[in-house]
């Protein structure tokens, strides 16, 4: 799946667009009213997200966001930095629960359960929807107990084979099995930056979560460990719903089957990934994609 | 001249110095055509002149003023005649205060043999000298290093780099002051410690079990023995020092916990400040507070229990230390949990931790190194002090691990030992320096203790 060779667009004569001196930006009037163009909606989603306004304080981050989230599908979400990506994902798990100013608008189901219900366990929701962090964040434990940390605290295992067998599997679909396997019981904060991600992906699908988000999850790596990662990424896909925030175009082409475009905290395209890079059907898209802007 | 007059001339000078060599600066920027064509900016010029014409004067004045009364008094001593030389070095002090005083006009002269008469002349005669000539040698010396500085400037003279070297020096000297300060008090501590292990043997004052250092002044006085066998005094820190703990560990880390991740911005802008007032409050005010409200509660308790509660209590000691060191731990632990990255706290909550369980199971253990050091330092604090235990846990030194009796402390011994008429030559008073230099030991070997442990953690999680 060789898409990076279509955006051979991005190569466009700079001189033959407008103002691309980066002070000035593509001036495109953007309004309220205006929707999202593609197929936001798919059938047999996993997540729906209906409406969706989100704020800081008066400040408004997201504005009427409507798009699916197909099961056992990867979506990237791509944008200009400051455009509420990471936000809007934050939302999908409500991690933005943790920031006080924070307030979310609207209705996001998960298998057609509000996540923001009041009758909704927000712990149980995170165990479904597990999150991958920008920056690598094991915690100050072994590697082992980094994995076990999930199953310990929901109780997923009886005894301590059932944990181990645990701790195996998920080192194991995470690619890091064969490289820490002896020296599992060392912190996991001694491994490299990439090993560091592949054993944060580890402890988030220990507790067999239904949906993962990856907010820029290789953003702080070098492009071999970025490689192994995005390698993980489409075979997690197989088992598990993905949801990524990237800044790399060629990554967002590579792993995802659905592209998702934010523009100064509005939606602007959802299409398929191929048709986003080849044939975007918003002007906006495609600036960003040529690299007008971003 | 005094050396306090001469000081301030000096600064004068100082300052005078730097004008100058800004001005000689200036000016030759002026000629080159501007100041990008000096190695340095103006005022660099300036601090060269003035640390050359500042800093050797004041390294004499300050030699001199240290070595000039002892060099003229052996001068004096040495015009004496023979008969009236003291012999042994105490007379020797006393005959030159006797001196110094009769040249001041302290002592009258009548009555005065006419010896001294003449030497209290000589003194005043050197002293005046020596003053003269300080001030000679000082202002030259300031002014000629002010002169070969400004004879120095040119532009190419990299004055930036040797202010540089100079502030480099200052800084190294600051730190100095405070390492050979503790360097003092150890060794002088240690070498009165030295003057006690002469008349009671080491083994018998760190293993003996019985503390009374009351010393016999006539051989057939009763009752005072003078044995100073210290683990009585031991205990008694340790006791008072772990009910101090048990309340100031438990409530000083959940109150940190609290204000760092569950109090809301608004309580946590007034509860820190209001815990931190408690670290304020004078020891002398907790003593009283100890002596006069806790004591006598806890023993009006223990007998509604039939308990007999001593009036001065290692309880309620250690309850009031407790309380006291209470900001210590809560602050220093509360500065490290806020430390602990977000990152994370999200990491945990993204796995479905509750709040309570991303505490205990990641925050804490993340934390723990600098909250291991906040104990360490607070068991320091309350091993050393003092005021509490004086007012509140009593005289008696009892051999007892029962917090319900008066215990006393190694720092209260310390303050009966030394208050009051001392005489520096007896067991009694010297004891006093043998206690404190087992209790810096302890603290210090505590401190080197939390050091270890922060670092170990350090390795291991970073």
């Amino acid at each position: 799946m060789n898409t990076s060779t279509t955006l051979g667009v991005g190569t466009l004569p700079m001189s033959a667009t407008q103002d691309v001196s980066g002070a000035g930006p593509v001036n495109i009037e953007l309004t309220a009213t205006q929707a999202t163009v593609g197929s936001a909606q798919i059938p047999n989603a996993k997540m729906t997200v209906r409406n969706v306004n989100i704020f800081y304080g008066e400040k408004q981050a997201i504005y009427d966001v409507n798009v699916d989230i197909g099961k056992n599908q990867v979506i990237a979400m791509i944008g200009p930095s400051g455009c509420g990506k990471s936000t809007f994902l934050r939302s999908l798990n409500r991690m933005n629960d943790t920031i006080d100013s924070c307030r979310v608008e609207g209705d996001i189901r998960i298998d057609d359960e509000n996540l923001y219900s009041p009758k909704l366990d927000v712990v149980e929701l995170r165990a479904r929807v597990g999150m991958v962090f920008q920056k690598p964040n094991p915690f100050p434990k072994s590697i082992y107990d980094n994995v076990a940390y999930g199953p310990k605290i929901h109780g997923l295992a009886d005894t301590r084979v059932d944990l181990d067998e645990m701790v195996e599997r998920s080192l194991r679909k995470a690619g890091l099995w064969d490289e820490v396997k002896d020296r599992l019981f060392q912190a996991g904060t001694g491994l490299s930056g990439g090993q560091q991600q592949r054993l944060c992906i580890a402890r988030a699908i220990a507790v067999s979560p239904e949906v993962i988000l990856m907010d820029e999850p290789c953003s702080a790596l070098d492009p071999i460990a970025t490689a192994r990662i995005e390698e993980l990424i489409e075979e997690l896909s197989q088992n598990f719903t993905i949801a990524i925030v990237t800044h790399s175009m060629q990554q967002a082409a590579r792993v995802s089957q659905r592209t998702a475009y934010f523009h100064l905290g509005r939606l602007i395209e959802v299409n398929p990934t191929e048709q986003v890079f080849t044939n975007p059907e918003h002007s906006l898209t495609e600036s960003y994609i040529t690299g007008r802007f971003g | 001249m005094h050396a306090t007059d001469l000081f301030f001339l000096l600064v004068g000078l100082t300052v005078l110095a730097f004008y100058m060599g800004r001005g000689k600066a200036s000016q030759i920027a002026q000629g080159l055509g501007g100041i990008r064509n000096l190695h340095s900016l103006p005022s660099y010029y300036g601090h060269y002149t003035a640390l050359y014409c500042g800093f050797p004067a004041l390294l004499l004045l300050c030699a001199w003023s240290i070595f000039e009364g002892p060099v003229i008094i052996g001068m004096v001593m040495d015009s004496l005649p023979s008969d009236l030389r003291p012999s042994g070095s105490v007379e020797y002090k006393l005959l030159a205060n006797k001196i110094s005083n009769i040249s001041l006009g302290i002592l009258p002269t009548i009555n005065q043999p006419d010896a001294l008469i003449t030497a209290a002349e000589t003194l005043q005669r050197y002293s005046q000298l020596s003053r003269w000539s300080m001030t000679a040698l000082v202002s030259s010396i300031a002014l000629l290093g002010l002169m070969w500085a400004r004879s120095m400037i040119v532009a190419e003279l990299r004055a930036r780099q040797r202010v540089e070297t100079a502030v480099r020096y200052a800084l190294f000297a600051c730190a100095c002051v405070a390492i050979f300060t503790t360097l003092g008090i150890v060794l002088s501590v240690l070498f009165e410690s030295l003057q006690f292990f002469k008349s009671v043997p080491v083994a018998d004052f760190i293993f003996g079990l019985e503390w009374s250092p009351q010393m016999a002044i006539r051989a057939d006085q009763v009752g005072s023995s003078g044995s100073f066998g210290a683990v009585p005094l031991f205990v008694g820190t340790l006791l008072v020092s772990v009910v101090a703990m048990f309340v100031a560990v438990p409530i000083g880390l959940m109150s940190a916990i609290y204000l760092a991740e569950y109090a809301h911005k608004s309580v946590r802008a007034y509860a820190k400040p209001a815990l931190e007032i408690l670290a304020g409050i004078p020891t002398v005010v907790y003593g009283f507070f100890a002596a006069l409200t806790v004591a006598p509660f806890l023993r009006n308790v223990g007998e509604s229990y039939g308990l007999s509660v001593s009036s001065e209590s290692a309880l309620a000691a250690g309850l009031v230390m407790g309380v006291m060191i209470i900001p210590f731990i809560s602050s220093l632990a509360d500065d490290v949990i806020t430390a602990v990255p977000q990152a994370m706290r999200d990491g945990s909550l993204a796995m479905g931790a509750t709040h309570s369980e991303t505490v205990r199971r990641v925050v804490i253990p993340a934390a723990l190194p600098g909250i291991v050091a906040g104990i360490m330092l607070a068991i320091s604090r309350a091993i050393g002090e003092t005021m509490i235990v004086v007012m509140a846990s009593g005289l008696a030194a009892n051999m007892t691990f029962n917090p319900l009796d008066s215990v006393t402390t190694v720092t209260v011994q310390i303050v009966t030992l030394l208050t009051g008429d001392q005489e520096f030559d007896s067991a009694k008073t010297l004891a006093a320096f043998a206690l404190g230099l087992m209790l810096f030991l302890i603290t210090l070997i505590l401190n080197i203790i939390a050091l270890q442990v922060v670092k170990r953690f350090r390795e291991q999680y970073e």
